[in-house]
């Protein structure tokens, strides 16, 4: 209730674009929790997903005319369809740990240079959405309709994160994440398991691709397929806390108002906010490597033992 | 097919620059044969020491001179990172290591951005433009030499691990944690001593590689996932593999750039990479450092 009134309190764009880059990053970071937090495979090449759910709806959009909002709902689809191929060639192989990791970055980076050669996706020019404003267009002439859609979005990944930490989909994802070849030996079919992460987080994270395209008008290979939104993306539940459902929002609130924070007070040098973000992460994994949902439980918990005691 | 004439220079094109992808590699395939990890830091490592050689020739060393001191100092930065943030924050999981090393890079290269701007920056030196021909092409003499040298350091490197003392002991650190910190080594010591000589290979390919190439901030994307894939194919650990690996890799892109153009060429590396990780992710040599 209070997330729906806050375009009519908050009357800055400024702020209105921030609360929708922390809202993205959540949705984002929860698609990326579902596979990395929740079923342990840590994927380094989210970008795959992403770039492909926003090259389909622009190229569809542009080229055809579909319509934008079919445009999101063919983005998950089409990030579903190469998370389907990316899981099954590394699970199918056996890939874990870092090797997941590696083949993930590069089947991104594969992507990107097709992108770059390709004649349909504008090449290394990228492309541009026309403008022109609607609803049914997705194009709204103030931020506030951003904000809904954004929101949407958010509570979407994080109602899917919730009801699939209570589902059995999600035990055996925990217990893959926990000991896969006890899983195995328990009966758990760890290959469809996985692959259902996998195809859940891309068509996720497709979307989220899709809503990039549309709130920025605007997308080139870089942007899509660059290894800076898969780190972005993999840090959010990384600081907020991995396999939890409030983690993601967490951390992608304090990643993005840090680094708000940061060109605040040191100017919008280039860089600076990566800076930020990279001494954020060596920091939470030195020190906090269970997130910050995993301090707020430790203090939880403490309360809760004195208050018996 | 392709005349001989165009193709043989891209072959040995593609070779030199497969020397200096070896060089990158074998201190990539050193810490992980070790320590079990992948450093996704090497990359930005590699920058840090293109922009010693850049300024260290700005204040009058030659690049090849500047050997003798970017190598140390190299060491002593990879020695102080592996001992200071790295094995500390790694809380002994692969999985950290890997947001560790992360971090470490975004860092690294942010402050460099922060600091030296974007440009792209090359050294000038007298013999940049000499050319030693072989009979079939002209090769720029800073590639022979970079070839050679990587030649020269993977033996180096072999020997140091196979026959000296500290070699001895990374190998039981490699093999067998446990057992090498009971029979008295100390282990961090030596994860540190790995990281930093991996991190010196790095010092060594830099002089190499500036008076061929440029530095900028974004410059260790160029060769970190390059770096990987030749570790990957030429099996994790094996100095051996990452010398064919490389060499095997520049022809790749050489010869992939000329049938494909530039930009669509470096795609049959990464080809090449998830398909060795999938259908032989021990490498082509499989061996590993033990």
């Amino acid at each position: 209730m209070v997330a729906l009134a806050v375009p009519y309190v908050l009357r800055s764009d400024f702020w209105l674009g921030f609360l929708i880059t922390v809202l993205l990053f959540a949705a984002l970071g929860m698609a990326w929790n579902i596979l990395g937090g929740y079923t342990g495979q840590f994927s380094f090449g989210h970008a795959a997903f992403f770039g492909t759910g926003a090259y389909t709806t622009a190229v569809l959009h542009i080229g055809l005319g579909l319509n934008p909002w079919l445009g999101l709902a063919t983005a998950a689809a089409a990030g579903g369809l190469v998370a389907l191929l990316v899981g099954y060639l590394s699970f199918r192989y056996g890939l874990r740990g870092s090797y997941f990791a590696l083949i993930t970055l590069a089947f991104a980076e594969v992507l990107r240079i097709l992108a770059n050669s390709a004649e349909f996706t504008g090449g290394g020019v990228g492309l541009y959405v026309p403008l022109d404003l609607g609803i049914a267009n997705l194009q709204f002439a103030d931020k506030a309709g951003y904000y809904y859609v954004a929101l949407a979005f958010a509570v979407l990944s994080l109602v899917v994160g919730w009801m699939l930490e209570r589902s059995r989909l999600g035990a055996q994802m925990m217990a893959i994440r926990e000991n896969e070849d006890a899983a195995q030996a328990l009966g758990v079919d760890t290959f469809a398991c996985k692959l259902k992460a996998i195809v859940i987080s891309g068509a996720l994270t497709g979307i989220g691709g899709a809503f990039y395209t549309h709130y920025y008008l605007y997308i080139d290979p870089g942007i899509a397929y660059g290894p800076g939104v898969s780190v972005e993306i993999l840090l959010v539940p990384i600081i907020g806390g991995l396999g939890t459902v409030f983690g993601p929002l967490a951390g992608s609130a304090v990643l993005h108002g840090a680094g708000e924070l940061a060109r605040r007070l040191m100017g919008d040098a280039p860089g600076l906010s990566l800076i930020f973000y990279g001494v954020l992460l060596v920091v939470m994994v030195r020190f906090m490597p269970e997130g910050l949902m995993g301090v707020v439980w430790r203090i939880r918990r403490r309360s809760e033992t004195q208050a018996d005691a | 097919m392709l005349d001989p004439l165009i193709l043989l220079p891209a072959v040995i094109n593609g070779l030199t620059m497969g020397a200096v992808y070896a060089l990158v590699a074998l201190g990539l395939t050193l810490i992980y044969g070790v320590l079990h990890i992948i450093n996704f830091a090497h990359g930005s490592l590699l920058m840090v020491g293109l922009y010693g050689v850049f300024f260290l020739h700005r204040a009058g060393v030659d690049p090849y001179l500047a050997l003798v001191i970017m190598v140390p100092a190299l060491f002593v930065v990879g020695y102080a990172l592996q001992w200071s943030v790295i094995g500390k924050a790694s809380h002994g999981s692969d999985q950290n290591v890997l947001l560790v090393t992360l971090g470490v890079s975004i860092v690294i290269e942010n402050l460099a951005l922060y600091f030296f701007t974007a440009d792209t920056l090359t050294v000038d030196t007298p013999y940049v433009f000499e050319m030693i021909d072989l009979g079939i092409a002209l090769v720029p003499l800073p590639r022979v030499i970079a070839f050679l040298s990587a030649l020269v350091l993977a033996a180096l490197l072999w020997l140091l691990i196979a026959r000296s003392d500290l070699g001895r002991a990374i190998r039981a650190v490699a093999k067998e944690r446990q057992g090498a910190r009971l029979v008295g080594i100390d282990v961090d010591h030596i994860f540190a001593m790995s990281f930093g000589i991996g991190t010196a290979c790095l010092g060594a390919a830099a002089c190499l590689l500036l008076p061929m190439f440029y530095v900028s901030p974004h410059v260790g994307h160029v060769f970190v996932l390059v770096a990987f894939t030749v570790v990957v194919l030429g099996g994790m650990g094996s100095f051996s593999g990452a010398l064919f690996g490389g060499l095997l890799i520049g022809v790749t892109e050489s010869v992939g750039g000329l049938l494909l153009g530039e930009s669509l060429g470096q795609i049959g590396i990464f080809l090449i990479f998830i398909a060795t990780l999938m259908f032989r992710p021990s490498g082509l040599f499989g061996a590993r450092l033990s």
